[in-house]
């Protein structure tokens, strides 16, 4: 890195040398100004855009009256607690444990069911060649496409004649499928793993199942990192489905829980509705930083949306 | 040698399992995507037909159903006046934050297209609203900041402006959620960041010699290298945003005048709030048939704009 660094100064260098020894190029041309003005206009838009971001988190440690009188800083003049432990105790006699524990069941199992059906869903797509292969596989595609309001309704209608109403089931069940989004992403993938292994442990006596648990199953690794990632946040994250079934607040998932507490507590208490609020993205937020990596490319590379 | 040696063998095995295990094959992979299939049928499938059967009735959750033809439909387009409200406000939103969506996704696409240092840090900084957005805690953090006494009116009070209801104001309220989409070009620009990767240097370099300005490389290679990428976003993006519900829901709750009351919304209030689910279905099933028109509109006029390079074909 160092050495790359003082190479490329040296050609900058030479570089600026030589044109100002030929015609000297207006200043704005030269290369060090034009990156300059690159990292100072970057810069700048970055802060712009996460500054409602570091104002969430810096708000939340801001004192009661400092909310008010310092409200557009993001670090605040003393930084305070009391908005956590007043925003944690939640509502209804109900704390905020509650609600990230049901959070953490429905994105966990959530995410495990999802990733884990859509692999070997995506493994007989990728794989095995059966007869209407195409068209199911069509059919799947077009289910990405699909309003999730045409579904909803006798969705709930179902789920509620079966006295499923206020239980994690209808949150849970659709997913023991798999989804749309991974199941074509690692379809994508198994495409990419070369067909030789597969062939030599069909040899080796392996059937289909053996091919997948043994060979490709191993391999899949970044793509079911990926796909765990995104099925986490986007379980995290969801809002409709918890709002339709779950009733009782001992069932709210943090989400859910944010809603009623930002409309009961209302004007009176930003402290602590900003402090939970900062709270339920930490989760998201370590993903990112610590997975950025597959995230960034798992977008790139199958489209899906964030 | 030994690579010969190896292969036969393979290829025998391979031969014989297609011919003698062509049955067996149907059972391993039907059985493989079963739990997508069972789950296709019970959650999806069968939801889509019952929700077609139910926009014919007057489906209450409580009450039981009659069939009444096609007064759904009537009901909708002649006497419901919120329905064309909440059309009208779809299509505001959908008008105005898909392509400012998309213009901010290009441009920072294109922006950080270099190989200058630190470039990974400003992308992981320009997506970071995204990986937050459909996020509760950002919907809430919204409305504050733009309620009476949040922070963009405090922001203009300290330049000493006179302080705007933004969420009360019928010509505001929708341009607070069209700025939190705007804000959230994340996806997209990731994915176009991934397309101009593929544009060949050369071209640049050519267009260069050639006395091209920045401007027309834009225009001349970038854009039309760009198109299937653009028709991807597009084709998605519009999908989404026909689908907004937890943004508005939480940011404006339709309010006010129903200027935000978004379509998904207004199913949601008709189908789980005053429980006419027969009427909420029926409007369902117009949202999936306009959704799918558009659709293939887009693919449809995409063989005039779209570039895909002369390749297998």
């Amino acid at each position: 890195m160092g050495e790359m660094e003082t190479l490329d100064r040296q050609t900058a260098a030479s570089l600026t040398a030589h044109s100002r020894a030929k015609r000297s190029a207006p200043w704005y041309r030269h290369k060090t100004v034009r990156t300059l003005v690159y990292h100072g206009f970057v810069i700048a838009t970055t802060l712009a855009m996460i500054y409602p971001i570091l104002w969430l988190f810096g708000s939340s440690l801001k004192g009661p009256n400092e909310i008010w009188t310092n409200q557009a800083a993001i670090i605040p003049n003393e930084i305070r607690f009391d908005n956590y432990v007043n925003g944690w105790r939640g509502f209804g006699g109900i704390s905020f444990s509650v609600f990230y524990k049901n959070s953490f069941i429905y994105a966990g199992l959530g995410t495990l069911f999802t990733v884990s059906a859509s692999a070997v869903v995506a493994y007989g797509f990728a794989r095995v060649k059966f007869v209407g292969r195409r068209f199911w596989f069509g059919v799947m595609l077009l289910t990405l496409m699909l309003p999730v309001q045409v579904q909803i309704i006798p969705q709930y209608i179902m789920f509620s004649e079966l006295g499923w109403l206020n239980t994690f089931y209808p949150l849970l069940l659709p997913r023991l499928g798999g989804q749309a989004f991974f199941i074509f992403m690692i379809v994508q993938f198994i495409r990419g793993i070369p067909n030789e292994l597969d062939e030599a442990a069909l040899i080796d006596g392996c059937g289909k199942a053996g091919i997948f648990f043994r060979i490709i199953l191993p391999q899949l690794k970044p793509a079911l990192v990926t796909a765990a990632i995104f099925s986490f946040y986007w379980t995290w994250e969801d809002f409709l489905t918890p709002l339709l079934y779950l009733n009782s607040p001992k069932l709210y998932t943090v989400s859910l829980a944010l809603r009623t507490f930002s409309d009961r507590s209302g004007q009176t208490d930003w402290g602590a509705i900003f402090a939970m609020s900062s709270l339920s993205l930490v989760p998201v937020f370590v993903i990112f930083v610590l997975f950025q990596r597959y995230l960034v490319e798992g977008i790139a590379t199958t489209g899906i949306k964030g | 040698m030994s690579d010969l040696v190896l292969r036969l063998p393979t290829r025998q095995a391979g031969g014989r399992e297609q011919r003698s295990s062509w049955g067996q094959n149907n059972l391993v992979g039907y059985l493989f995507i079963s739990p997508w299939l069972i789950t296709f049928f019970l959650f999806a499938l069968i939801p889509i037909v019952l929700s077609f059967a139910l926009s014919f009735t007057d489906y209450h959750i409580l009450r039981g159903w009659n069939y009444i033809g096609l007064d759904n439909f009537h009901r909708m387009f002649f006497e419901d006046r919120r329905y064309w409200n909440a059309v009208r406000a779809t299509v505001k939103y959908v008008v105005f934050a898909v392509p400012l969506r998309l213009v901010f996704a290009l441009a920072v696409a294109m922006l950080l297209n270099t190989k200058r240092r630190g470039v990974s840090i400003y992308r992981a900084a320009y997506y970071a609203p995204s990986v937050v957005g459909g996020s509760i805690a950002v919907a809430v953090m919204w409305r504050e900041i733009f309620a009476r006494d949040g922070l963009v009116n405090f922001i203009l009070g300290k330049l000493g402006q006179p302080s705007v209801w933004w969420l009360g104001h019928p010509d505001y309220a929708i341009w607070t959620l069209i700025l939190l989409a705007a804000w959230q070009f994340g996806s997209p620009m990731l994915i176009f960041l991934a397309g101009l990767k593929q544009v060949p240097e050369q071209l640049y370099e050519s267009a260069s010699i050639d006395g091209a300005n920045g401007i027309q490389k834009f225009v001349k290679i970038t854009l039309p290298l760009l198109t299937p990428v653009i028709f991807f976003n597009l084709v998605m993006q519009l999908i989404a945003g026909f689908m907004t519900f937890t943004q508005a829901f939480i940011v404006t709750g339709g309010r006010p005048l129903d200027t935000t009351l978004f379509y998904a919304l207004y199913i949601y209030r008709r189908g789980f709030e005053t429980y006419e689910m027969g009427y909420a279905s029926a409007m369902a099933w117009v949202m999936l048939v306009v959704v799918a028109i558009l659709t293939a509109f887009v693919f449809w006029t995409s063989s005039r704009w779209v570039y895909y390079e002369a390749q297998d074909g």
